[in-house]
C-alpha cells in the first residue's frame, strides 16, 4: 500500500544564523552573496577556524522566570523566537486551536551542552558549580523544554536528535501527527549553538577547515562550524487557504553505511528522495532547486554532487549555502529549509558562495552564482552522523498544477 | 482526540536485574528472576563494533534485539525510534573532562558516539537497515514521547516499527546532578493493529501519570532511571490486561490500554 503525504501550509517562518537576525537579514545576505563568517573567536582553548556566530547571544535576556534555564542555546533560541512576528502567529494558533492541539518538535544536537563544558572548567569539589547546578540546561530536552513553556504549549512535545539532520525530520513528525489527526498545528525548528564538544569534536575527526568552508570547491578542506535558531507554523492547507508556501512532503532514510562518514554510493540519500517522490507523487523533473546538504567535507560534497547528477535533469539548479552561514548541525535542517522558502517566495536561486574552482564532480546543475529565476518546487536536502537522511520538498501556492 | 491501535509484536528489555522480559514476568509472579548480569550480550554487533561500542549502545542493541527476535519482523527494513533522556552520560562526562583540560586531545571515536543517535547508528549499521530511523528525547516523559512517536509512525506509514528506550547511569559531577543510578533498557516492537494478540489503545491525555501497584523493586527503578518509565507498561504486557497513563511530556499524558485479542 502507497502512503502518502499531507501537504501543509507553511503559516509562519522565521530564521536567525550569522547572516542575520530574521528573514529581511537573511535576504539580504544571500543576493549580495555576504558570508557570515569570521575567524573563531568563540573558543576558550585557540582552534585556528572560522565560525558562523550569531551577533547579540550574549546580550540577550531571558524573561527572569527562565532563570533556570539560562544558557547560551536558549538565548539563542529566544532571540530567534522573536523574529519576523513569529510569537504573535503562534499565539493567533494556540487560540485558534488550543494549547493542546498544538505539538512542538524541534531538532538539536548538542542542546545547552556549552553550559555542560562550562561547568566542567570551573567545577567546585567534583562537583557543577551552583550558579550551573540546575538539571534544566544539563539534558539534551532543555531546548524543547525551555520552549514549550515560553509558548505554553500543552501538545506532543519531542526533540529529535539525529545531528545534522535532526531540524529537517522535525517536519516529518509533524506532518504525520497532523495527518492522523492529533494535533491541528505544529510549531517545528532547531537551535544548535557554538560550543567546544561540536569545535573539537569535528577537529578531532579532521574535518574542521581553517579557512571559510568551500562547499564543492575543487581543494575544500572541511567544514566551518556555524550556530542558528529557526521555526516554522505548520498548518492544514484548509485552515491556512491563503498561505503562500507549502509543504509537500518528507523523505527519510539510514545509510547503515558507517557512524561519521556518508555512504560514498548515496543508496541512503537516494532512499530518502524516492521517499519523498513516491509519498507526494512528485518527479525529479518538477525540482527546480535544490538547497544541498554542501558541507565542504570531501567526502559528503562527492556523494552529493554525484546524487544530483544521477537523479535530476539540469533544469534543476543546486547550491549549498553553508558557505555563509556555515555548517549549523542541528539547526542546518530549519535554517535551510527557511532559506528554499525565501528562494521559492522572490523567484531566486541562491549562489553555492565561497568557492573558487568548481569540484570537476560538479554537473552543470551547480548554481554558482545567484539567479533570478521562477521557482515553483524546491528541495532541501540533510544528511547526518550515523546515516541519519532527511529531504524536504517544499512548493509555492500558486504553483501550475 | 483520535485514539491509535497499535500491536506489540515484541518486547526487550534489559537491565543487571531483569536480563530480559521473562525475568520482569517472573518477579511479578513472586517468583526470583534469572541471574544478574553486569554487561549486555548484543550479539547482533559485530566483534568489531561491540569493542567500539559504549554501554549505552550495547543496552540499546541488546533490547532491540530482543524485541525483533520476538516478533516475526525482519530488521533489515524495519523503522526505528531511539529514546533516551539523558544519553550516554559516560560519554558526555569523558567529553566535558577532556574539553575542560586539553580540547585538543579528544578522541574522534568518543566524539562520534556522543551524538544522540549512536544507538541508532550502530544498529542500523549492525542490521543493515536503510529504513528510517530517529532518536528522540523528553526529559523524565521520554519513554512516553517516544512511545506515541514510533506508534504515529507506525499508524501513519502503516509499517512496523522498534522503540527503544534507554538510559544508563550517570557518572561525574553531571551524573551527580542528574541522579540516575542505574542502568535500564526496553524495546517495543509495534506494528498497525490487526485483530490477533497484544493490541494496545494509546490516546493523549491532560490525566497525570497513573499506574496498578508495581512490587517495590520496580517503583525503585521507576525512581533511579527515567526509561523505567516503561515499567507500567511492561507489567501491564506481562499480565495480560490493565492500562496506565505514562507521561508524554511535562504537560501531556498518554493513556495506554492493553486489549488482548483472541
Amino acid at each position: 500500500m502507497r502512503v502518502t503525504t499531507l501537504p501543509l501550509a507553511v503559516s509562519a517562518y522565521t530564521a536567525t544564523s550569522a547572516l542575520g537576525h530574521g528573514l529581511d537579514a537573511h535576504l539580504s545576505a544571500l543576493y549580495e552573496q555576504r558570508s557570515g563568517l569570521s575567524m573563531n573567536d568563540f573558543s576558550s582553548t585557540p582552534l585556528s577556524c572560522w565560525i558562523g556566530r550569531v551577533k547579540g547571544v550574549e546580550d540577550t535576556v531571558l524573561p527572569v522566570i527562565y532563570a533556570q534555564q539560562d544558557c547560551r542555546n536558549n538565548r539563542l533560541a529566544w532571540l530567534g523566537l522573536n523574529q519576523d512576528n513569529f510569537l504573535p502567529q503562534v499565539h493567533t494558533a494556540r487560540e485558534r486551536y488550543g494549547a493542546t492541539r498544538l505539538a512542538l518538535l524541534l531538532g538539536t544536537s548538542t542542546a545547552s551542552i556549552g553550559a555542560t563544558e562550562e561547568g566542567y572548567r570551573r567545577l567546585e569539589d567534583e562537583r557543577l558549580p551552583a550558579d550551573l547546578h540546575h538539571t534544566s540546561i544539563h539534558t539534551p530536552h532543555s531546548l524543547t523544554a525551555f520552549v514549550a513553556a515560553a509558548l505554553n504549549i500543552k501538545g506532543p512535545c519531542l526533540t529529535i536528535s539525529t545531528a545534522c539532520s535532526s531540524s529537517a525530520k522535525v517536519f516529518a513528525s509533524a506532518e504525520r501527527l497532523i495527518r492522523l489527526g492529533l494535533v491541528d498545528a505544529a510549531i517545528v525548528g532547531g537551535v544548535d549553538s557554538l560550543c567546544e564538544s561540536t569545535l573539537f569534536g569535528f577537529n578531532a575527526l579532521e574535518l574542521v577547515s581553517p579557512e571559510p568552508c568551500r562547499p564543492f570547491d575543487a581543494t575544500r578542506c572541511g567544514i566551518s562550524i556555524g550556530e542558528a535558531a529557526g521555526f516554522a507554523l505548520l498548518e492544514r492547507i484548509a485552515s491556512q487557504p491563503d498561505a503562500p508556501l507549502h509543504l509537500l512532503g518528507c523523505g527519510e532514510s539510514s545509510d547503515a553505511h558507517h557512524m561519521s562518514t556518508p555512504d560514498p554510493s548515496g543508496a541512503g540519500a537516494e532512499l530518502a528522495l524516492r521517499d519523498i517522490f513516491d509519498r507526494a507523487g512528485l518527479d525529479a523533473a518538477q525540482m527546480d532547486y535544490i538547497n544541498l546538504h554542501g558541507t565542504a567535507s570531501q567526502k559528503n560534497d562527492a556523494m552529493e554532487a554525484r546524487l544530483v547528477a544521477r537523479m535530476f535533469p539540469n533544469t534543476t539548479r543546486v547550491s549549498s549555502t553553508k558557505g555563509l552561514t556555515g555548517h549549523t548541525l542541528g539547526a542546518a535542517g530549519i535554517v535551510e529549509a527557511i532559506i528554499t522558502l525565501l528562494a521559492l517566495r522572490d523567484g531566486f536561486v541562491p549562489g553555492n558562495a565561497g568557492v573558487g574552482e568548481p569540484d570537476p564532480a560538479c554537473s552543470s546543475h551547480f548554481a554558482w552564482h545567484n539567479e533570478t529565476r521562477p521557482l515553483q518546487m524546491a528541495l532541501s536536502h540533510s544528511f547526518g552522523f550515523g546515516g541519519s537522511n532527511a529531504c524536504l520538498a517544499f512548493a509555492r501556492a500558486d504553483r501550475d498544477a | 482526540m483520535n485514539a491509535l491501535h497499535v500491536q506489540v509484536e515484541g518486547i526487550g528489555l534489559w537491565s543487571p536485574q531483569l536480563i530480559d522480559f521473562d525475568a520482569l514476568r517472573r518477579l511479578l509472579a513472586g517468583e526470583t528472576p534469572a541471574a544478574s548480569a553486569v554487561r549486555p550480550h548484543a550479539l547482533t554487533l559485530s566483534p568489531n563494533e561491540r569493542r567500539r561500542a559504549t554501554e549505552s549502545v550495547l543496552i540499546a542493541v541488546e533490547v532491540a534485539s530482543q524485541a525483533a527476535a520476538m516478533s516475526r519482523c525482519g530488521t533489515g527494513n524495519l523503522a526505528c525510534v531511539f529514546a533516551s533522556a539523558y544519553g550516554d552520560q559516560a560519554t558526555t562526562d569523558y567529553m566535558c573532562r577532556v574539553l575542560a583540560r586539553a580540547p585538543v586531545e579528544l578522541s574522534p571515536t568518543r566524539f562520534h558516539n556522543s551524538v544522540h543517535n549512536a544507538s541508532a547508528g550502530y544498529w542500523t549499521i549492525a542490521t543493515n537497515c536503510r529504513a528510517p530511523s530517529s532518536a528522540i528525547c523528553a526529559g523524565s516523559a521520554s519513554f512516553g514521547a517516544g512511545l506515541l512517536e514510533a506508534a504515529v509512525l507506525a499508524c501513519a506509514d502503516n509499517r512496523p516499527v522498534l522503540l527503544v528506550c534507554s538510559d544508563t547511569t550517570g557518572v561525574g559531577p553531571l551524573g551527580e546532578l542528574i541522579g540516575c543510578t542505574q542502568v535500564f533498557g526496553c524495546a517495543l516492537l509495534l506494528s498497525p493493529a490487526t485483530n490477533a494478540g497484544m493490541r494496545l489503545r494509546l490516546a493523549t491525555t491532560m490525566s497525570s501519570p497513573r499506574h496498578p501497584p508495581l512490587p517495590a523493586e520496580c517503583l525503585a527503578w521507576m525512581q533511579n532511571n527515567p526509561s523505567a518509565a516503561s515499567l507500567p507498561l511492561l507489567a501491564m504486557l506481562a499480565k495480560g490486561h490493565g492500562d496506565c497513563v505514562l507521561a508524554a511530556s511535562e504537560q501531556l499524558g498518554l493513556h495506554v490500554q492493553l486489549e488482548m485479542q483472541a
